[in-house]
């Protein structure tokens, strides 16, 4: 076999391109460069010349068919030498792709754009709507016929999403306590309101930061779980399998996880309290020299029992709104691997953002109306 | 001869792409029924229609005597423990034993002790060719060819007289292919079953289907008998059936 190469002859009114050994895609770059040099103005034929070309790839030859192309808009006359079939054959196969018009794909206006996102952002919304409603019905159809109630399903969920999680809810709520505790202690030591930390821990431990607490963990825990499980549950078919046997996924799968989480979530939040107050109670004991008893005197004095009331109280609406994101994420994942990690990212992010807009509307409507 | 599913200008539209436009056929009592057709004509998205899973944008298609489309909700309901459906990959219930999957609809529909619902199991354990020992094994710890055998064997767990099977023979080995025909014609003649099933597997088709419809071009192109298939003039029918069929 010839050493791949490449002759550039230029006679006259001519051009002769000759063409040894093998020409693979390696090559292509090379021979352009070695092509683009000669300066072509008053050429009138081209001869490529394959004769002692052995082997020619489809790189090699779409590129040949472009040279070609090439001079014959510059019209010069070309010729090809070349007795091998195989290397015809190769050319033409080439040829007969360029003869097939692919269509070319519109790139698409920024208007355009932003028109289908819109759309696409309406239609979830009424998805979501419309997955609320089917919510709502199956909520109806279990109260009708207590006998469907899937009580097992809501005891196994209760389980797997809070009682499993009861020991990461109350450590990061212990450790919320003690660093909301350690950071007001040298605050109000300057004041010498020493004892005022523990109205401040109670009202905003009771109030706001147990149910987010616990609302966050929960969303990231639980919240993740619910759409990672529908989500490969639907990739397999089992939801399929599920509906031509005839049984309701809503029954089956979402309401239990729904009510179980609705259930377990004041539970979660009474923990959380517990915790977190005891954390603050520890760092008074020690940076404050504030006794347990002094602390629970206080506590008893100032903490009214609606603060914890309002906690408790969120705890439904939290557990609601993660579930049925979760949930909702899950059951919307398509048929490939990319979309349960998407839609488990997003049902996270959109469920601790439903939680803290829900506080804020809890927030707000329960100062107006002064409690 | 009954007919157990009659479609009637079936059409099925996905955005702007018309899937089918007006398809026609019946499936009779008793016999295997193949819906065969190029990739992408919509083989599965019809089955998926009859055991509705998805909604038909005009047109009727009745199975059992009910109308999918505008069926009850309870009607509906009893349309579904009427048959059986294999999905492609098993569609076990990820969560549950092999044997747990197949008593789960003995377990929600009928009132059956115990004992008779394990009975019952084990015998749809052994008709589709698995081993009792495989029972409680869950569907992540079993090959491909076991999660089809143990999807069939739920699919006949409440006895169905109407069988669905999607490509039954795909991703399994020749061997393992040709005894799943077997099988199926086995039970065709154990148990009376009109069966409809999609399928690419040419061998499979010849050796199980009584009669085809073939889709193309958004249309059914042939419904029938293979005896004579290769004199009709089409392309997909001529490509699929032409050469091979001696």
């Amino acid at each position: 076999m010839l050493n791949s190469d490449l002759k550039i002859e230029l006679s006259d009114n001519e051009l002769s391109i000759v063409f040894y050994g093998k020409f693979d895609l390696y090559l292509v770059s090379s021979y352009q460069k070695q092509i683009n040099s000669v300066s072509v103005h008053n050429l009138k034929t081209v001869n490529l010349d394959f004769s002692n070309l052995d082997f020619l790839d489809t790189a090699g030859a779409i590129f040949l068919n472009n040279l070609q192309d090439d001079f014959l808009s510059k019209d010069k006359q070309v010729n090809i030498i070349s007795q091998n079939q195989i290397i015809l054959d190769t050319l033409n196969l080439t040829k007969d792709v360029k003869a097939i018009d692919l269509g070319s794909i519109k790139e698409k206006s920024f208007i355009d754009k932003m028109g289908e996102n819109l759309v696409e952002n309406y239609k979830s919304f009424v998805s979501f709507i419309d997955f609320f409603g089917i919510v709502f019905v199956s909520f109806l159809k279990y109260i009708i016929s207590p006998k469907s109630i899937r009580f097992c399903e809501i005891f196994f969920e209760i389980n797997e999403s809070a009682i499993k999680a009861l020991f990461i809810v109350s450590i990061t709520s212990f450790l919320i306590g003690l660093v909301v505790a350690y950071q007001s202690a040298y605050q109000l030591k300057l004041y010498g309101a020493n004892i005022f930390v523990v109205d401040m821990l109670g009202i905003s431990i009771f109030r706001e930061l147990a149910p987010l607490i616990t609302a966050i963990v929960i969303a990231g825990r639980s919240g993740s779980a619910y759409t990672a499980q529908i989500g490969a549950m639907k990739i397999t078919q089992e939801l399929d399998a599920m509906k031509t046997m005839g049984f309701d996924p809503f029954a089956f799968l979402v309401l239990p996880r729904i009510i179980a989480l609705m259930i377990t979530m004041p539970l979660l939040i009474f923990v959380s309290d517990m915790m977190a107050i005891l954390g603050g109670m520890i760092i008074a004991n020690v940076d404050l020299s504030i006794t347990t008893e002094l602390f629970l005197n206080r506590f008893n004095e100032v903490i009214d029992i609606k603060h914890f009331y309002i906690g408790i109280i969120k705890g439904p609406f939290f557990a609601f709104l993660i579930a049925s994101i979760g949930i909702y994420r899950g059951l919307i994942v398509k048929d490939d691997t990319q979309s349960i990690g998407f839609n488990t990212t997003k049902s996270v992010v959109e469920s601790i953002f439903a939680v803290i807009i829900c506080d804020a509307v809890f927030s707000i409507a329960l100062t107006n109306l002064g409690i | 001869m009954g007919v157990v599913i009659q479609a009637k200008g079936v059409k099925t539209i996905f955005g702007d792409k018309v899937v089918h436009n007006g398809l026609n056929f019946k499936i009779n009592e008793g016999e295997i029924f193949g819906l065969l057709g190029p990739s992408g004509c919509g083989k599965t998205t019809l089955l998926r229609e009859m055991v509705m899973l998805q909604d038909i944008h005009g047109g009727s298609i009745d199975v059992l005597g009910y109308d999918v489309s505008k069926i009850s909700h309870s009607n509906a309901q009893k349309l579904r423990q009427q048959w059986g459906v294999l999905f492609q990959a098993g569609a076990l219930f990820s969560s549950l034993s092999i044997a747990q999957n197949i008593a789960l609809p003995l377990i929600e529909y009928t009132d059956l002790s115990k004992k008779m619902i394990d009975e019952i199991v084990k015998f749809k354990i052994d008709i589709v060719g698995l081993k009792y020992a495989d029972a409680n094994l869950y569907p992540s710890e079993i090959s491909g060819g076991m999660k089809k055998k143990a999807g069939l064997a739920r699919a006949l767990a409440m006895d169905p007289k109407l069988l669905f099977l999607d490509e039954p023979t795909s991703g399994l080995d020749p061997i393992s292919a040709r005894d799943f025909d077997a099988l199926i014609l086995k039970l065709k003649e154990l148990l009376g079953l009109t069966i409809v099933m999609v399928s690419h597997d040419l061998k499979s088709i010849y050796d199980t289907v009584d009669r085809a419809a073939i889709i193309d071009e958004k249309k059914i192109v042939y419904e029938g008998a293979l005896d004579n298939i290769s004199s009709i003039d089409n392309q997909f029918i001529q490509t699929f059936f032409g050469e091979s069929y001696e």
